[in-house]
């Protein structure tokens, strides 16, 4: 199902308008991960309407993340568009993000663009000394693998090899 | 004024400047850790020194966005992080050593790395909430920082004989200011008190048995130079904090009131 469908569905009767924004800030992607959007990522925390004011609060992936005022500016502007003025980006400290909140249709999309999701994180598995089990190729779904470096292009990716069909991809590791 | 107040205003006071100088920890590596941009030893090494140093840069605008608030005189975290001079920075002074080559980065971080998981794993016990909910950020990073700095203590170490000695210098050279690591003064002891702040000497027992097996490992000594310098929590640095903030903070002083 595409956003704009999604969007116009929430017009009709029996939607309520948080249904709507939540339809609109599916627009919101990461942008240096296109194909995800916020909600996807798990940085999504909450929307609430107060009158005509719009409080969408999010979180922070990791501290010195670049992405977040790209993000908060793309959320003004995607509810701007659609007619909201008075828009509030909040940022949460707590509970800190984990990549456990992305969800399945968010992990999907990141192996079909190439990029291997993470694991789940279930309590100690990505502390330093334990090295965690495999990372399956994006490509060839090959779990014979190993790590380049422990980070990538980004703060939430390593630089992953496939061993099997030999090409480098990138792991969003988890956190 | 009733005195029950003037002692509230002490306090707030002292957790402003306990935050302040958890991020000019926070500040001045990460800025250290960002001259590696454009020239680490290879490509995927130099991406991994700038994520690190954004992770701690990150860092340090929550700690200083939050003295900031706490302290309610109008003062942003930019306004903390280039409006003061050497004298009112309060970071450990290892934080501030220069980059050294690639060994004496390596050296400094895995010795910092091994301290920030200690001390983050405390913090986020703190009766503060915001300082406990910083570092419950902080402490997912610093254990994946720790992971690959582990790493390159054991690859230099047990590596070559150039890199062997390199490494094992590196540590000889910063050795001595690691001590202040574990040194509180009377107003950090009345916030350890109180549930705010962390006990850091209480980290030391469990800092040097982590770093003595790791060192082990990787075949070097772990060094045992008398010599020791403290002194960043009082504002007393080295000649080097000078130069890092005149980088730092070349904008404001060229041009004050400057914003993006
Ligand atoms: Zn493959």
């Amino acid at each position: 199902m595409n956003a704009a469908q999604n969007i116009a569905d929430t017009a009709r009767p029996g939607y309520s308008e948080i249904e709507r924004l939540e339809a609109l800030l599916e627009q919101v992607t990461d942008p240096e991960i296109p194909v995800v959007s916020i909600h996807d990522l798990g940085i999504l925390r909450d929307i609430s309407l107060d009158g005509d004011r719009v409080t969408v609060t999010i979180t922070t992936t990791y501290s010195g993340c670049p992405a977040m005022s790209t993000i908060r500016a793309d959320i003004r502007q995607t509810l701007a568009q659609a007619g909201y003025q008075d828009v509030q980006v909040k940022q949460s400290l707590s509970p800190a993000w984990t990549t456990d909140w992305m969800t399945a249709q968010g992990r999907e999309k990141l192996r079909e663009y190439g990029i291997a999701p993470p694991q789940k994180s279930n309590q100690g598995h990505c502390a330093m000394i334990s090295p965690g089990t495999a990372v399956v190729c994006p490509q060839c779904g090959s779990e014979r693998t190993e790590c380049i470096s422990e980070f990538g292009s980004t703060a939430c990716k390593a630089l992953y090899r496939c061993l099997d069909c030999a090409e480098p991809f990138d792991y969003f590791k988890c956190i | 004024m009733n005195s029950k107040a003037n002692k509230q205003d002490a306090n707030k006071q002292d957790i402003v400047n306990y935050a302040i100088a958890l991020g000019d920890d926070s500040l001045t590596l990460g800025h250290r850790l960002s001259e590696w941009s454009s020239n680490a030893p290879f490509l995927e090494e130099d991406l991994a020194l700038t994520n690190v140093a954004l992770d701690f840069i990150g860092r340090a605008m929550m700690f200083y966005s939050y003295a900031g608030e706490a302290e309610g005189a109008g003062r942003s975290e930019d306004d903390i992080a280039y409006l003061r001079d050497c004298r009112q920075y309060r970071n450990l002074l290892i934080c501030e050593l220069p980059i050294g080559d690639f060994a004496d980065t390596m050296a400094r971080q895995f010795l910092i790395d091994v301290y920030d998981v200690g001390f983050y794993t405390e913090l986020m016990q703190s009766v503060d909430e915001t300082l406990a909910a910083i570092a419950a950020k902080a402490i997912k990073e610093s254990r994946y920082h720790l992971r690959r700095s582990e790493q390159w203590i054991k690859r230099l170490g047990d590596g070559t004989g150039e890199s062997h000695d390199r490494i094992q210098r590196a540590f000889n050279d910063v050795w001595g200011y690691t001590h202040e690591l574990f040194e509180v003064d009377k107003i950090e002891e009345s916030l350890i008190n109180q549930g705010i702040a962390v006990d850091r000497p209480a980290l030391k027992t469990d800092w040097e048995r982590c770093v003595q097996s790791v060192l082990n490992e990787a075949t070097l000594d772990t060094p045992d130079g008398q010599w020791s310098i403290r002194g960043g929590r009082a504002g007393l640095h080295t000649e080097h904090l000078g130069y890092l903030l005149a980088e730092l903070q070349f904008m404001q002083r060229a041009y004050p009131g400057l914003e993006w």
